[in-house]
């Protein structure tokens, strides 16, 4: 009994996967557009509102008519945050499925392993979010089908640096950042460098493991450095939210700068109360102070399509679709190669992360958002350019 | 009797090894086989070798090992760093050699200690080393750190897969078959017995293990070469766990059920990929299923093989016969 129980549960299971098959198949007469994200794994986190915002842009083009006469369709596929999986889910998308370009992937590892395929295949793709600097070229050649929406990650180490020496005035700033990670070091390399070029001096420099979560030794050591009046942490909400409340217990009161890591419902928990997160900056994708009409909408329909408030990474991939739409109009049919050249040349285009245009590299051209936490709430937001 | 290589038995798998090969390369001229089909295909024979590579290691030799993952990362980045210098066959060639003597060198050194520990806690001391590995690899200047190496050149074909796959199922079943894989299997029924009918169990056990890691380290060479991007993480304890789910799945010991189990479960990936998210869920729950079912693996310690094929009466009792002793 129980041997016929697991075997038909098991057929069950395979043939309701065979129907779904067959029903995405049909559908015709639409312009499709692929969706490779991480909907499971470490990374779903990231690819989840990516994919609810990536509907909601949908939804609302084919709303109002659709792009050239034709409504949209996503085909969604989850890379399961493998890289082996992203590359074929990306043959599938482009191979298969007919796409005429493909959003995604939400981390840069995935995307990375997807951008020979679109080359190959000659379809265009946007990640929303793979922020590090080789997702769109090798080093020395960009990949001609290959964008993406977001900054890339020395540039907020560019920006941030700007707004610590010109906007709140700082000289002597104190660097801190996991050695763990890319993400980190690159920026802390790059602030450090900038912070000097616009005549500020880094007193002292600490690294740190991912594992870390007592820094009081840094702090001490940081303390007996000398005087500074700035902190810039290189990382994560995870680690920068316990620094912030160590260094605030141990009667540190300068400011603190941080990238867009920093961004996380769980930063006041970290940071021991919103009383410790006064003078607290970090640079993003897309602030919701913004008083632009388009992104108080978006929030709205965000909101209420979803249940929750959109992040930095629902905008991005919300951009994302309407650069796409944008581009299929200016090609003005529905062909990957055409939508990539009409990709290419798209100027200003007016998104709700910015002013948008493509560099050489096939990076977005825009300013960054910092914004400051007051008793750990946004409080406002600055656009700062390069 | 006396052997002789070119014996009944061994022309027949070479002609059944003939004829995959032809008609799967048909199908691929005849574009039946698409592109994507064709990365299934791929990562199917990479599994498959990873699958037959640690079943030697768990199913024939009984050493529990979560480790696997590491060695498959050395023969990857090894033919990535190779292949980023060269990006040509012979840098493909180079990279496979140098991974087979780094794992050869670094799974030698760590089947002396751990190998004498048993059960749970050689499990233990392998997932260490796969963690150890990862952890060098994440933090050596050569392999590019956390970011991993990215845009590694495609240079795998079906010829070169097969030619791969096929040799390394091969060497394993002769390795089963031969005088140390008996050795092997005896270590596994009765660790104490066979010690004491004068097996010396740690040898054994040492070169069925280097023996496992250098097949994971061609895996990983291939791996690297068919996915354009290798990250450290990418060879942590999820893909050990995915290599002990083909052992297990196809059934510890038997090498065919391996091969099964990979081809079986590069389907369901296939079949189940439109509902995104809803995949992971149905995939655990068929595997569920299938265990629940089949708790021996689906093919328990059965292989395939041409004698009983040849009298299909006798393949047919002992099919059963293994089935209903472990049920």
């Amino acid at each position: 009994m129980k041997r016929i129980l697991a075997l038909t549960a098991t057929i069950v299971l395979l043939v309701s996967g065979l129907t779904a098959c067959a029903a995405t198949a049909e559908e015709a007469e639409t312009i499709k557009i692929g969706l490779n994200v991480e909907l499971t794994g470490e990374a779903a986190v990231y690819g989840t509102p990516e994919k609810l915002a990536a509907e909601l842009a949908v939804k609302e083009i084919n709303a109002a008519g659709g792009v050239l006469g034709k409504q949209i369709e996503l085909v969604i596929y989850d890379t399961k945050t493998d890289t082996a999986e992203s590359t074929s889910n990306a043959t599938k998308l482009m191979t298969e499925d007919g796409v005429v370009a493909v959003i995604g992937a939400a981390i840069s590892g995935t995307t990375m392993a997807a951008a020979p395929v679109a080359n190959q295949y000659q379809v265009p793709m946007i990640t929303p979010s793979g922020s590090n600097a080789l997702v769109t070229n090798d080093g020395s050649a960009v990949y001609p089908f290959v964008y993406r929406a977001c900054f890339i990650d020395p540039f907020q180490g560019l920006v941030l640096a700007n707004f610590a020496a010109d906007n709140l005035g700082k000289t002597k700033a104190v660097v801190l950042g996991s050695s763990s990670s890319d993400y980190a070091k690159d920026l802390a390399a790059i602030f450090s460098e900038q912070f000097a070029v616009k005549g500020g001096t880094v007193v002292a420099t600490e690294y740190y493991t991912d594992a870390d979560t007592d820094f009081s030794a840094i702090l001490t050591k940081v303390q007996a450095a000398g005087e500074f009046d700035v902190i810039f942490v290189a990382d994560y909400a995870v680690r920068a939210g316990l620094i912030i409340k160590q260094a605030r217990e141990a009667g540190i009161v300068v400011p603190f700068v941080g990238p867009d890591g920093f961004e996380s419902p769980d930063l006041v928990e970290l940071a021991g109360g919103a009383a410790n997160l006064n003078d607290v900056y970090f640079s993003t994708h897309f602030s919701a102070l913004s008083e632009d009409q388009k992104v108080q909408d978006f929030i709205a329909n965000y909101t209420t399509e979803t249940g929750e408030a959109p992040s930095a990474l629902s905008a991005l991939a919300y951009d994302t679709v309407y650069m796409l739409k944008a581009a299929i109009e200016a090609a003005g049919e529905v062909d990957p190669v055409k939508v990539n050249t009409a990709l290419e040349a798209l100027k200003d285009f007016p998104g709700i992360t910015g002013t948008i245009s493509f560099d050489e590299w096939h990076n977005p051209v825009k300013s960054a958002i910092v914004v400051q936490l007051v008793d750990g709430v946004q409080a406002a937001a600055t656009v700062v350019n390069p | 009797m006396k052997q002789t290589l070119l014996n009944k038995k061994n022309l027949t798998w070479l002609a059944i090894a003939i004829v995959i090969f032809v008609v799967v390369q048909l199908l691929i001229d005849a574009r039946i086989i698409s592109p994507y089909y064709r990365v299934t295909l791929f990562w199917i024979c990479i599994f498959a070798i990873l699958g037959v590579s640690l079943n030697i290691i768990i199913g024939v030799t009984g050493q529990f090992s979560l480790g696997h993952a590491g060695f498959m990362s050395i023969g990857a980045y090894s033919a990535a760093v190779l292949l980023k210098m060269m990006p040509d066959y012979t840098g493909l060639a180079i990279g496979i050699g140098v991974g087979l003597v780094i794992s050869f060198v670094v799974s030698f050194i760590v089947a002396m200690p751990t190998l004498r520990l048993k059960g749970d806690y050689l499990a233990i001391a392998t997932l260490g080393v796969g963690e150890i590995i990862r952890i060098i690899i994440l933090n050596m200047t050569i392999t590019n750190g956390a970011s991993g190496i990215s845009n590694i050149p495609f240079l795998v074909n079906w010829p070169m897969m097969f030619v791969f796959t096929v040799l390394a199922i091969a060497l394993s079943a002769n390795f089963k078959n031969s005088a140390i894989g008996r050795a092997c299997i005896s270590i596994k029924e009765d660790e104490i017995a066979s010690e004491a009918m004068g097996i010396n169990t740690t040898k054994y056990k040492v070169t069925a293990f280097v023996f496992g890691a250098l097949l994971a380290s061609i895996a990983g060479a291939l791996y690297a070469t068919s996915y354009y991007v290798i990250k450290p993480e990418t060879f942590g304890i999820t893909n050990s766990i995915n290599i002990l789910v083909i052992v297990v799945f196809g059934g510890m010991g038997s090498l065919t059920g391996s091969v099964v189990a990979a081809i079986v479960l590069g389907i369901i990936n296939i079949i189940l990929q439109p509902l995104a998210e809803l995949r992971m869920i149905i995939y655990a729950l068929a595997l569920i299923g299938i265990m629940i079912f089949r708790p021996q693996g689906l093919l328990g310690t059965y292989e395939a093989s041409i004698s009983s094929l040849f009298d299909f009466k006798s393949h047919f009792k002992r099919f059963t016969k293994a089935g209903k002793e472990k049920a």
